[in-house]
C-alpha cells in the first residue's frame, strides 16, 4: 500500500547480496533481486553462468556462501529444503520411476487426510491434462506427459514459489511451443510465483513478465522481454537475445531530443544512449537489431551481398565500405538484389549506444 | 528358409567358449556327482559301486542302470541328521543374509553418499581384506574369539564384563564369520545400485516436504532392492554350503551340510552319500540363483 516500489513488496521473493563461492571459483556473485507476488521470472544465460546455481540455492540444495533469501517476509536462507515453501521442478523431471503417476503427484501431500490429498492429485491431473492416467508409472507416458507430471508433483503443495529448472529442455521443437503457453496458462490460473531457468532467449521472451540476464555469476541486467531485446544495457544482453549488428564509432555530443550522434568510418549516425552515458569522445557501439535496418536512398552507404528469404522476411548481408558485415531484415516484397549498391539507415530511437 | 546371416553365427561363436566351460567344469562333473549318489558305498578304488564295466557294451549298461538307486535319498530324507544339517544351513545362511543386509545396506548407502572422490578409496577399503587368504582370516577371528582372546580382552578391559565370554565353538562365531566373511559380496552390489541412482530422485523427494529419515524408506530403499536382492542372493548360496567357518568357528553341535558334507567324504568314506548331500545343496540354491538373475534382469530393464 502506497510502496513506492511495488516488486519490492514483501509477498515475493527477496534475494539480497547472494552468493556462492566453490573453491576458489565465484558461481553466483552477490545477487540482489526483488519479483513480486505471482511473477513469471525468467533467468537467461549459458551454461556455467550461474543460473541453476542460483536456482539451487533458493531451493535449498546448496548453501549460499553470503547473502540472504527471503520469501513473504521471512528468511528462508538456512531452511532445509524439506521445510522451504518452495518447490522445485527438475530439468530430468525426477520422477519416481516405482511409483504411480498418482502417487508421484501426491508424494508431497503426506500428512493430509486421504480424501483430501485423493481429491488434490485428482485436480492436478486434470490441471495438467492428465486425467485417467493417475494409475500408469511415469516410464510408460511421453516426453511431454511426464513434463506435465513433474509440472502438477511440483504444485501439489502449493508452494509460494515454484522453481523450474529448463522445464522445456527435454522437449521436442513442436512440443515446447506447445507447453509454453500451457505452462503461461497454467502460472497465470494459480498466480503462482515461477522462477524459471533457461538458456533459450526465445523461450524466456515467450514466457517471462522480467527477464534477469547472467553472465559469469551475475545478473548483468533485469526487464521485461521488449525491454531488454530494444534497450540492452551490454553488447553481451543485445547479442543473448537476438540477432544484432554492432557498428564501432566514437561518441559525439549529447543533442537535445536526447539521442546521440555517434561518428562511424562510414559516417555519423544518431542513436539513444542505452544509459551508461559515457563521454563524449568515448569508444563506443551501435547495437541496432537487422529488422530496424532500412534500406533505402539516405544513410551509410553499402553493397547487398546476398538475400536469404525466410517465409515471412527477407534477410539481407550488407557490406560496409571497410569490409564490415551487417544484417537486415525486412518483409518479402521489394528490396536491393544481391550485388546492388545501397544506403542503410535506422531511426535514433531503434538504435543504443553501448560501451565498446 | 534364409541361411543364418555371418553376424549370426559369429555370434553363437562367441557363446561357446563359455558353454564349454559350463559342459567342462560343471555339467560333467555333476552329472559323475549325480551318478555316483545314485550308488552304494564299497570297500573298493574308488570306494562305491557299481562302477560303469565300457567293456561289458548294453548287458555292461543295464546292470549298470539297474544297479543305481535312490538309498541315500532316502537316507537323506528320513535320518534326522541330514534333515537337521539342511534346516541348519538353511537357518545360518538365511540368518545371516538378514544380518547382512542389514549391516550392508547402510554401509553401502554411506559409501555411495561419500564425497565423489573419496568413493575410489573407500571401496577400495571394501575389498582390501580379499588380499589376505580367506583361511587366515578365519584363524584370525579364533585368536579374537578365543576365551583369552583380544575380544574377551577389551571387553574385560572397559568394564563390559566381569568374566570372559565363551564365543569361540558357538553359534554366535558361526554367525559373526559369515557376516564378516560375506560383507563385501553385500555392500558392493548394492553400493553399484545405489551410486547409480539419480541424485535428484533424492533431491525431488525432499523438495516436496520428505525428511532424509522418509526419502530413505520411500525413495533409496525401494530403488535399491535389486541391489539388496543381488547382494543377498550372491552371500546366500555360497553359505548354504559353508564348510570352513562352521568348522573352524562353530561348536560340535554346529550342523552345516558343507560340514556333513566332508565327513561323510574323509571321515566315512561313503561318497555316494556325500555325493547325495552335495546334489540336495545344489537343489537348495537353485532357488536363489533364479532370484539372483531375475534381479540382474531388472536391473538390465532400467535406462
Amino acid at each position: 500500500m502506497g510502496d513506492p516500489a511495488p516488486h519490492l513488496d514483501t509477498a515475493g521473493l527477496t534475494l539480497r547480496g547472494l552468493t556462492k563461492r566453490f573453491g576458489t571459483h565465484l558461481a553466483v556473485d552477490g545477487i540482489d533481486l526483488a519479483l513480486s507476488e505471482g511473477e513469471f521470472f525468467c533467468l537467461l544465460g549459458p551454461s556455467g553462468c550461474g543460473k541453476s546455481t542460483l536456482l539451487r540455492m533458493i531451493a535449498g540444495f546448496e548453501p549460499p556462501s553470503a547473502g540472504t533469501i527471503r520469501l513473504g517476509g521471512q528468511d528462508i536462507t538456512g531452511l532445509p529444503p524439506h521445510r522451504r515453501p518452495v518447490n522445485m521442478m527438475f530439468q530430468s523431471y525426477a520422477l519416481f520411476p516405482h511409483m504411480s503417476v498418482a502417487a508421484n503427484i501426491g508424494y508431497g501431500l503426506k500428512g493430509r487426510p486421504r480424501a483430501e490429498a485423493a481429491a488434490r492429485v485428482d485436480g492436478l491431473l486434470r490441471l495438467v491434462r492428465l486425467d485417467g492416467l493417475g494409475d500408469r508409472r511415469p516410464e510408460t507416458l511421453s516426453g511431454g506427459q511426464r513434463q506435465r507430471v513433474a509440472l502438477a508433483r511440483a504444485l501439489a503443495r502449493e508452494p509460494g514459489l515454484l522453481l523450474l529448472d529448463e522445464p522445456l529442455g527435454a522437449l521436442d521443437r513442436g512440443l515446447r511451443e506447445e507447453t509454453q503457453g500451457e505452462l503461461r496458462a497454467v502460472q497465470r490460473r494459480l498466480r503462482t510465483g515461477f522462477v524459471v531457468v533457461t538458456h533459450d532467449p526465445e523461450e524466456a521472451m515467450m514466457l517471462a513478465d522480467r527477464i534477469g540476464v547472467m553472465e559469469r555469476g551475475r545478473l548483468v541486467q533485469v526487464g521485461p522481454p521488449a525491454e531488454l531485446y530494444r534497450r540492452p544495457a551490454s553488447r553481451y544482453v543485445a547479442g543473448l537475445l537476438g540477432d544484432v549488428n554492432l557498428i564501432p564509432g566514437r561518441l559525439g555530443p549529447a543533442s537535445p531530443d536526447g539521442t546521440r550522434a555517434v561518428v562511424t568510418v562510414h559516417g555519423t549516425v544518431r542513436a539513444t544512449d542505452g544509459g551508461s552515458s559515457p563521454a563524449e569522445g568515448a569508444e563506443v557501439v551501435v547495437a541496432v537489431r537487422p529488422e530496424s535496418v532500412r534500406l533505402g536512398a539516405e544513410g551509410l552507404p553499402a553493397t547487398v551481398l546476398d538475400a536469404t528469404f525466410l517465409g515471412d522476411r527477407v534477410r539481407r548481408g550488407l557490406r560496409l565500405p571497410d569490409g564490415s558485415a551487417l544484417r537486415a531484415s525486412a518483409p518479402p516484397g521489394d528490396g536491393p538484389e544481391p550485388g546492388a549498391a545501397t544506403r542503410l539507415s535506422f531511426a535514433p530511437a531503434d538504435a543504443v549506444i553501448l560501451p565498446a | 528358409m534364409a541361411a543364418p546371416r555371418p553376424d549370426r553365427i559369429a555370434a553363437r561363436l562367441v557363446r561357446l567358449p563359455p558353454l564349454l566351460w559350463l559342459c567342462a567344469f560343471f555339467l560333467l562333473p555333476f552329472a559323475i556327482t549325480l551318478k555316483i549318489s545314485l550308488s552304494e558305498p564299497a570297500t573298493a578304488i574308488p570306494p562305491y559301486l557299481p562302477v560303469l564295466d565300457w567293456q561289458g557294451g548294453l548287458d555292461g549298461w543295464s546292470s549298470f542302470l539297474e544297479a543305481l538307486n535312490f538309498t541315500n535319498y532316502l537316507t537323506l530324507a528320513r535320518d534326522d541328521l541330514y534333515q537337521a544339517a539342511t534346516l541348519g544351513s538353511l537357518a545360518y545362511a538365511g540368518a545371516a543374509t538378514a544380518l547382512l543386509v542389514l549391516l550392508g545396506t547402510p554401509i553401502a548407502y554411506a559409501l555411495a553418499r561419500a564425497p565423489r572422490r573419496w568413493q575410489p578409496v573407500l571401496v577400495a577399503l571394501v575389498v582390501v581384506p580379499f588380499w589376505t587368504s580367506f583361511l587366515i582370516r578365519i584363524y584370525a577371528w579364533i585368536a579374537i574369539l578365543k576365551q583369552e582372546g583380544l575380544a574377551n580382552l577389551v571387553l574385560l578391559k572397559l568394564g563390559v564384563i566381569a568374566h570372559p565370554l565363551v564365543i569361540l565353538n558357538t553359534d554366535a562365531a558361526v554367525m559373526i564369520g559369515l557376516t564378516y566373511a560375506y560383507l563385501p559380496f553385500m555392500v558392493l552390489p548394492l553400493y553399484a545400485v545405489m551410486d547409480r541412482l539419480d541424485p535428484s530422485l533424492r533431491e525431488a523427494a525432499a523438495d516436496l516436504g520428505a525428511s532424509p529419515a522418509r526419502i530413505f524408506w520411500t525413495v533409496t530403499l525401494p530403488l535399491s532392492l535389486p541391489g539388496i536382492a543381488a547382494g543377498a542372493a550372491l552371500c546366500f548360496v555360497p553359505m548354504v554350503g559353508e564348510f570352513v567357518i562352521p568348522d573352524l568357528l562353530g561348536g560340535s553341535e554346529t550342523l552345516m551340510l558343507g560340514r556333513v558334507l566332508w565327513s561323510e567324504f574323509f571321515s566315512n568314506r561313503d561318497w555316494p552319500l556325500a555325493a547325495a548331500v552335495a546334489v540336495l545343496l545344489l537343489a537348495i540354491v537353485v532357488g536363489p540363483v533364479v532370484l539372483f538373475r531375475e534381479s540382474l534382469r531388472g536391473g538390465e530393464d532400467t535406462p
